[in-house]
């Protein structure tokens, strides 16, 4: 193999911690004092994209469909080493629609094409296993299915030899193993590894990178939203069981009452 | 679709997670008055699923261990046959896994993590469901418009008991009835993902089933500070979790994280050490009957929100636990 060909995925989300708050009419998340990030499993799904081409050898896209301040999250993947980033946006995404899933997967796939049609096939495709806000946990599985590649989610390791993806899967005791011939499609998993952070270099040189910027044009799928709503949080009376070392014996006291010690 | 609703069991190798019950109470509150159907994908014949009208079977060589496309071409068979009014499953790890590739083949949107859902009236309109954003901290109400509704329930949203069937109606389906095998054709590429081995890392007792949890955050500080979390699970037959700053730190591995990217656990008491609980975490315990709270400020949000909480330094109180516990077992 004279190098792999890896496309990693990403959404633009705010900061994991961030308040959020919603605009006036609930129908989005109001953005103007938040901190935005790439969403965890993704920032992970990105370095293990890195050491696969520390390992292998080869070269990194970066991917989002999002609105074009998503650019931010793709300059992030190319000051950590990724090569190259592309944009697929739209004027409802730049308004701040979160495009459903359906037409998410639709977009990556057909830039998917689009791409290999201009290069050589990509070798590995990687997901986060879901989004941190809108949490669908399907746009990896469409997209591989879009394409006819293997897919499987929930992944906290990889290993590549002679053409074979190995992943590894957490169950509740132990991990699975799944094993995918080439090209393959991989849903990470935070906990796969510790993203690294940006070199001064790599800051650099993302400054610089070229970004290119594909139009959407794909139609909408039938989840459609409606509005956001806060959860109202059920505030419980808190039994103060005492300060310090002393409120041993009354924690004991409680264990033993809730027949558990 | 205007056939029985399928609630898709969520097993290992025959064993039927607790978990997925939720669904079949989720289906009833969707669907009052229709039989339930629940379905067993791979494996050996299943006992009639309690708390289904009827349960069918899908057999197959290629289904044997679990395989995320085999499983979702099979139920996909399946729905083709027998038109369902909707496919609902439990959104564990595989529940969503399986619904999202059925979605992807039948070209059906997927609603993942419902906590309300109402079918639409008439039938083949479109539903409006509630659905949990951001692990919980955020609620979305949307339409799903479909031919095939596809939905999974939150986790511990629903509860594990089983729900009553639904009233007497001029059927045959009953719980106890038999089995009904349905054998999938599954093309050629069904069974290239697929479990081929199994590492077991953990005994006894693990994170998402003990009936109590202790958990370190921040506030544990280091490595060596799980030490007394460590001995305080031990004699409460405990599971020890973390949230995420604690792994990020590398005290304790990944498999630890309690949280929206880690493990959802429903003990009956979680013991929060040192952990501010931050919304990210707490959507991962709030399914717990009990939260007792050690922390040093009495304004953080774990303590505000825990049943019972302690104030103070976790490095003196829990120790002062583990010794106190132990002089009264003498």
């Amino acid at each position: 193999m004279s190098g792999l060909r890896i496309l990693v995925c990403v959404k633009r989300v705010p900061a994991p911690g961030a308040q959020i708050t919603l605009t006036p009419d609930a129908r989005a998340v109001d953005a103007r004092n938040l901190a935005f990030t790439t969403s965890p499993h993704e920032e992970c799904a990105v370095e293990a994209a890195l050491q696969l081409v520390e390992a292998h050898g080869g070269d990194i896209t970066v991917l989002t469909v999002g609105p074009p301040e998503a650019e931010e999250q793709l300059r992030f993947s190319v000051s950590v080493g990724v090569q190259h980033a592309v944009l697929v946006s739209n004027d409802e995404m730049a308004a701040g629609d979160d495009p459903d899933p359906q037409a998410t997967a639709r977009t990556i796939a057909d830039t998917v094409r689009t791409l290999e049609a201009e290069g050589d096939p990509f070798d590995v495709l990687l997901f986060g296993n879901e989004s941190a806000d809108s949490g669908g946990f399907q746009v990896g599985v469409r997209v591989a299915r879009m394409l006819g590649i293997p897919i499987v989610n929930g992944i906290k390791g990889i290993d590549l030899a002679d053409g074979v993806l190995t992943a590894r899967r957490e169950g509740d005791a132990g991990f699975e193993v799944y094993r995918m011939a080439l090209p393959a499609a991989v849903g990470v998993k935070e906990g796969i590894n510790l993203p690294r952070y940006p070199t001064l270099p790599g800051r650099l040189r993302s400054k610089k990178a070229e970004v290119r910027s594909i139009a959407s044009t794909t139609e909408p799928g039938g989840l459609t939203m409606v509005r956001f709503a806060t959860p109202t949080v059920e505030l419980s009376e808190t039994v103060l069981l005492g300060a310090g070392a002393s409120a041993a014996a009354a924690v004991v006291d409680l264990l033993g009452e809730l027949g558990l010690a | 679709m205007s056939g029985v609703p399928f609630v898709v069991i969520d097993h290992d190798r025959g064993v039927v997670g607790d978990d997925t019950r939720q669904a079949l109470a989720f289906a009833r509150a969707c669907f009052p008055e229709l039989p339930i159907a629940a379905v067993v994908i791979g494996g050996e014949q299943p006992e009639p699923i309690a708390g289904a009208d009827s349960t069918f079977h899908i057999r197959h060589a290629a289904l044997d261990d679990y395989a995320p496309e085999a499983w979702g071409d099979a139920l996909h068979e399946l729905a083709v046959a027998q038109s369902p009014s909707a496919i609902v499953a439990t959104g564990t790890e595989r529940g969503n896994e399986v619904l999202a590739h059925v979605a992807a083949i039948a070209d059906q949107p997927f609603a993942a993590n419902v906590i309300e859902a109402a079918p639409g009236d008439p039938p083949g309109t479109p539903w409006r469901i509630r659905r949990l954003r951001w692990g919980g901290s955020l609620l979305e109400d949307a339409r799903l418009d479909a031919t095939l509704p596809i939905l999974s329930c939150a986790l511990h949203v629903f509860p594990n008991v089983l729900p009553n069937a639904a009233p007497d109606r001029d059927r045959e389906a009953r719980p106890g009835a038999a089995v009904v095998e349905f054998v999938p054709n599954l093309g050629p590429d069904a069974g290239r993902t697929r479990i081929v081995d199994r590492v077991q890392v953990a005994e006894g007792i693990t994170l998402t089933t003990a009936p109590v949890v202790v958990s370190g955050g921040r506030g544990v500080g280091s490595e060596e500070g799980f030490a007394a979390i460590e001995a305080l699970a031990e004699l409460l037959g405990a599971a020890v979790g973390c949230s995420r700053v604690v792994t990020n730190q590398g005290w304790r591995p990944h498999a630890d994280q309690v949280g929206q990217t880690g493990k959802r656990v429903a003990p009956d008491l979680y013991i929060a050490c040192g952990i501010s609980g931050a919304i990210q975490h707490w959507v991962g315990m709030q399914a717990a009957k009990n939260v007792l709270a050690i922390n040093t400020d009495p304004d953080a949000p774990m303590v505000t929100k825990a049943d019972y909480a302690v104030i103070g330094d976790l490095h003196e109180i829990v120790p002062a636990i583990v010794d106190e516990i132990r002089r009264r077992r003498g």
